[in-house]
């Protein structure tokens, strides 16, 4: 239990998807300049990486590591299907968010039209599909992957409403004309990843 | 970034241009300035950030990001008449993880080191907003020819600023370039920047970068 806390711990604060990696960064600079909207959209990413990364990794070990189709039958231990990886990830994660956009749209239409083209916006995320890679390359079992994608979503969600926070505020100040806009939000971006720093090392 | 997109999905070509004709000649020279990927459309910003601490990743990762974009674009250019409009994003992911694979492979094959330095990041030019973008802005709409020309294009402006960070990078943060130690080579000491290796460097770096482009080209954002 302690260790899966650490998970927990580590993917939203010190591993942060997007201060430490830039993953899924273009939704993040196009889409923090509202709070609410902000707030909707990681919600949305929470949702699909805590569905998308467990799903992955049935597939990754049971299907396309080397010796992980021998559940068949033992003539296919031999066989290595990990060159398929990025395209099965990436239908996969395309078919979840199809999927959980045609369930928004029926069970709450009103969530549904406050996200709008976000929704589907999420399967070219890079965090998504990042997210999944990243749990490739670790030793996870399948509850520490499930716990490591619901953290990561929660550490892109915190990550976006405090970027939009600053943003929001940003209007009233005094910017040298070129700098407005995109260039004074990567430098935010750049002192918040600073900020973020100081969890280094921080483990329970 | 979506006014750029649509201004440049409005050109349409004649059937009688050649194919280098002034008009096309912009679809190459747009997106290095005026319609930069990274830094006016907002596009492709994730690998920018994270394959720069040193130029040479940065010159990798830009050639096959490059070789993805321009050849998706030719691929879809000829398919755009056959591709029903409700499942385009899925064929489009299809065709452009196709090409992701292939040079995930070559790369393995034959520079395993730097594959190894990017790690996850060649997989994830699948999701790279620049190969989506220009698929759906561009080659959804016109001919393959000015299509392969606007993924070179996007590639090449998007190197370019990866060279630039890179190159800031690694000579405030180690001293070098392409791993030549300048600074040693002339007798001097310098103390490598470690801020310039951690995340928040490439922030910096790309922001000012931003701020002396607009100065000199005069586009502005309102808020």
């Amino acid at each position: 239990m302690e260790h899966l806390v650490s998970i927990g711990v580590r993917s939203i604060f010190v591993d942060n998807m997007i201060f430490a990696y830039f993953l899924g960064m273009c939704s993040y600079l196009a889409v923090s300049k509202k709070v609410s909207t902000a707030f909707g959209l990681g919600l949305a990413v929470i949702f699909v990486l805590g569905v998308t990364i467990p799903i992955n990794w049935l597939i990754q070990n049971y299907i396309l590591v080397e010796g992980s189709l021998a559940w068949i039958s033992p003539d296919f231990a031999t066989v290595d299907l990990t060159f398929l990886q990025f395209i099965i990830f990436i239908a996969v994660i395309a078919a979840m968010v199809q999927l959980t956009e045609m369930a928004v749209e029926k069970f709450s239409p009103t969530l549904y039209s406050s996200l709008g083209i976000f929704l589907p916006l999420i399967a070219v995320n890079c965090a998504i599909l990042g997210g999944s890679l990243f749990m490739v390359g670790r030793p996870y079992s399948l509850v520490e992957a499930t716990v490591f994608g619901f953290g990561s979503g929660i550490g892109w969600l915190l990550a976006i409403v405090a970027l939009a926070g600053v943003r929001e505020k940003m209007k009233y100040s005094n910017v040298p004309a070129p700098l407005r806009g995109l260039g004074i939000t990567f430098i935010l971006v750049g002192l918040m990843s600073l900020g973020f720093l100081s969890f280094l090392g921080f483990s329970i | 970034m979506s006014t750029a997109v649509a201004e440049t999905a409005e050109i349409v070509v004649k059937k009688s241009e050649p194919l280098f004709s002034k008009k096309n000649k912009k679809l190459i020279t747009n997106p290095l300035d005026i319609d930069n990927p990274i830094t006016v459309q907002v596009l492709g910003v994730c690998s920018a950030l994270a394959v720069t601490t040193q130029m040479k990743p940065a010159i990798v990762m830009a050639i096959a990001l490059t070789v993805v974009t321009a050849s998706s674009n030719v691929l879809i250019s000829f398919l755009r008449n056959t591709i029903p409009s409700r499942i385009r994003i899925i064929v489009q992911l299809a065709i452009v993880s196709l090409w992701v694979i292939m040079v995930d492979q070559l790369l393995k094959a034959y520079v395993y080191d730097l594959w190894k330095q990017l790690s996850v990041y060649v997989g994830l030019i699948i999701t790279n907003c620049i190969v989506m973008g220009r698929l759906e802005a561009f080659a959804m709409g016109n001919k393959p020819g000015p299509s392969l020309l606007d993924g070179l294009g996007n590639g090449f402006g998007y190197g370019m600023i990866l060279l630039i960070v890179g190159f800031f990078r690694e000579l405030l943060g180690g001293g070098a370039i392409f791993g030549f130690k300048v600074f040693d080579s002339l007798g001097l000491h310098y103390q490598g920047n470690g801020l310039m290796l951690l995340p928040a460097g490439a922030c910096f770096i790309v922001g000012i970068v931003i701020w002396v482009q607009r100065s000199l080209n005069g586009y502005r954002e309102t808020h």
